[in-house]
């Protein structure tokens, strides 16, 4: 076989084809975006300077990353003076009463990065605990679902920011934190708004996921005489599983992008108080730093999905049923 | 053991509709014996299923009931296992598991693990499926799920085994081969078997006893055609026999001469008018074929 033929087998086969398609050309869009960008970007002038164009961008994102260097070895600086302070003060006297202080630094962006996947996975999970049993029960009892149908349908459409000050209100009348408290009063308000949001979808999705368990599956559970608690796990919960699933990437998606603007709103720390607070800082380098926010926050809601996707690829017993 | 195993007493069985309720079946009588094979067969549309699924309990009959072993049947059980037309296999468990969850649901308190797993292992092998016990159902045929359907209810050491329409949904071989291997085990085990179905050979070729049903509404069995052939049967032998030949003559009459024309009056009626335009040209052509 000559090289030529070689050559062209590769280039007329399926794998280059998929591989064009699948890698060269999102590269190719993504370049055209960066292009047009960086032409367009400069043409519009705000009252903070021109409209930063790609590279600004990196280069406030690389200035971020330095911040957070920063503010770390500050950190570690200001534990270790510390600890010799209280070294030295009990070995004038072993009796003396030592203090810890925490470091009271400002959070840096990746910080607030941090806090923001915390509170968006512990509303979530916190949702998904308590939507999947209700939606399981709602989907099994015609009963259950018609009393829980109008609260649903009501309160689905209603946008979780309308929660808010609810929430704060009663987190702040009934949780009363001390310095050493688990959780502070702003992440239990995020986080409870998360929940608030992600509840209804699950619920809803859960619960059709349930209805529509086949005829004769039901009929096989009855001609076994399986327990209710048998009949749940071993054909309610499998079958409903893809559509328990569907319901919970929804929830997801909306739930990071709520977060962003909970935070933006009750200048709770995380990724939106961030946002905000460099628009009202409004330096010559604020516009950069938000748009790296913005990619910031797009990527990791790209993960969050994918993350549930490769949750649901493991779980899911229909292998061949694509997802996307 | 010539004794009444089950007894259907007149049954009714009316399905609320908006338009009032839709008698489907009325007084539907049938003893079947301890051992005996009988098939249902008549139009699609008459019923039959609905008598299985009273049986089975899936279903609560208006009027009348079932006897089983003298106990009146409410509601579903192991002890009439079914045979579901599209096997009912659940798709998330491979064969094995799906067997197993009926004989541990069954079993429980009664056979160890090892007896389980030997149970199930058994059962594999009475339907010839004992190559495959780890694939699952989307891995398999179709005549395959059907197997481990029907290994699934004999599991169940059921007391009678239901079957409805089980080879339906199957191509002409595979059917063949699944008839055989239901002959193998009934000849086996001496179940009790009830089986719907429209196949007139395939009733013929398995049953003691052909029950005939009238067309619905309100249908009722019409006659019951004993089918007095040595068993084991094999399949080819007993087609080329006079009496096979007869039987199978005798249900088609049934179905097409006298139930075929009978629908030809209600052909007025709203019920159906397109299956039975369909059944007067088939009975017509069986007419043809029978002179």
């Amino acid at each position: 076989m000559s090289i030529q033929n070689i050559e062209q087998r590769i280039f007329n086969s399926e794998d280059f084809k998929n591989f064009f398609t699948e890698l060269v050309t999102p590269i190719i869009g993504v370049l055209i975006f960066l292009i047009l960008w960086s032409f367009l970007a400069p043409k519009v002038v705000t009252s903070l300077g021109a409209i930063p164009g790609p590279k600004q961008v990196y280069s406030q994102f690389l200035a971020l990353v330095d911040e957070h260097k920063n503010e770390r070895h500050k950190e570690t600086a200001f534990y270790k003076r510390q600890e010799i302070r209280n070294s030295k003060k009990l070995a004038k006297n072993p009796e003396a009463i030592i203090k810890t202080r925490k470091y009271a630094g400002n959070p840096t962006f990746f910080d607030q990065i941090l806090t923001s996947i915390i509170t968006v996975m512990a509303g979530f999970l916190l949702a998904a605990i308590i939507a999947i049993p209700i939606g399981i029960v709602a989907g099994l009892s015609k009963t259950v679902y018609a009393a829980l149908n109008p609260l649903v349908q009501i309160f689905k459409p209603v946008s979780p920011l309308a929660w808010l000050p609810i929430v704060t209100m009663i987190v702040s009348a009934t949780y009363v934190t001390s310095d050493d408290a688990w959780f502070d009063k702003s992440f239990l308000n995020s986080a409870i708004t998360v929940l608030l949001c992600c509840l209804w979808p699950t619920i809803i999705s859960t619960a059709v996921g349930v209805t529509n368990v086949t005829k004769d599956l039901q009929n096989v559970s009855h001609v076994l005489r399986l327990s209710w608690w048998t009949h749940v796990r071993k054909i309610v919960l499998p079958s409903a599983i893809p559509m328990i699933f569907t319901g919970l990437r929804l929830s997801l998606g909306i739930a990071w992008m709520v977060l962003i603007a909970a935070e933006m709103l009750s200048q709770n720390p995380g990724l939106g108080k961030f946002v905000w607070d460099e628009f009202q800082n409004g330096s010559s380098n604020s516009l950069g730093r938000i748009m790296v926010a913005v990619v910031v926050i797009g990527i990791i809601g790209f993960l969050l999905d994918q993350i549930m996707l490769f949750f649901q690829r493991k779980v899911s017993w229909d292998k061949t049923v694509s997802l996307r | 053991m010539n004794n009444i195993h089950l007894e259907i007493t007149g049954v009714n069985m009316d399905f609320p509709t908006p338009n009032g309720p839709f008698r489907a079946l009325e007084d539907v009588n049938l003893k079947v014996l301890k051992g005996e094979f009988v098939s249902i067969i008549g139009h699609s549309g008459c019923g039959k299923s609905t008598v299985l699924n009273i049986v089975a309990g899936l279903y609560q009959a208006t009027a009348g009931g079932v006897i089983l072993n003298g106990k009146e049947v409410i509601g579903p059980g192991p002890e009439r296992a079914m045979v579901f037309q599209n096997h009912s296999l659940l798709p998330w468990l491979t064969a094995y598991e799906n067997v197993e969850l009926a004989v541990k649901t069954i079993f429980k308190g009664k056979k160890s693990k090892a007896e389980m797993k030997d149970w199930i292992e058994h059962n594999m092998k009475l339907v010839h499926m004992d190559h495959a016990l780890h694939k699952r159902p989307d891995e398999i045929s179709g005549g395959m799920k059907q197997r481990v359907g029907i290994a699934r209810a004999l599991a169940m050491e059921p007391e009678v085994l239901l079957l409805d329409e089980p080879f339906g949904a199957l191509d002409a071989l595979t059917r063949a081969h699944l008839q055989d291997s239901v002959m193998e085990i009934q000849a086996d085990l001496g179940n009790t078997m009830m089986m719907v179905t429209h196949d007139v050979d395939e009733a013929v070729l398995l049953s003691d006893r052909i029950v005939m049903m009238t067309n619905g509404p309100a249908a009722c069995v019409g006659e019951t055609l004993h089918v007095d052939m040595p068993k084991p049967r094999d399949r080819i032998a007993v087609s080329e026999g006079k009496e096979y030949n007869n039987c199978r003559h005798e249900v088609l009459r049934f179905l097409y001469e006298r139930h075929g024309k009978k629908v030809e009056v209600l052909e007025t009626k709203e019920e159906g008018q397109k299956n039975d335009v369909v059944n007067f040209k088939q009975s017509k052509q069986i007419n043809n074929k029978v002179a």
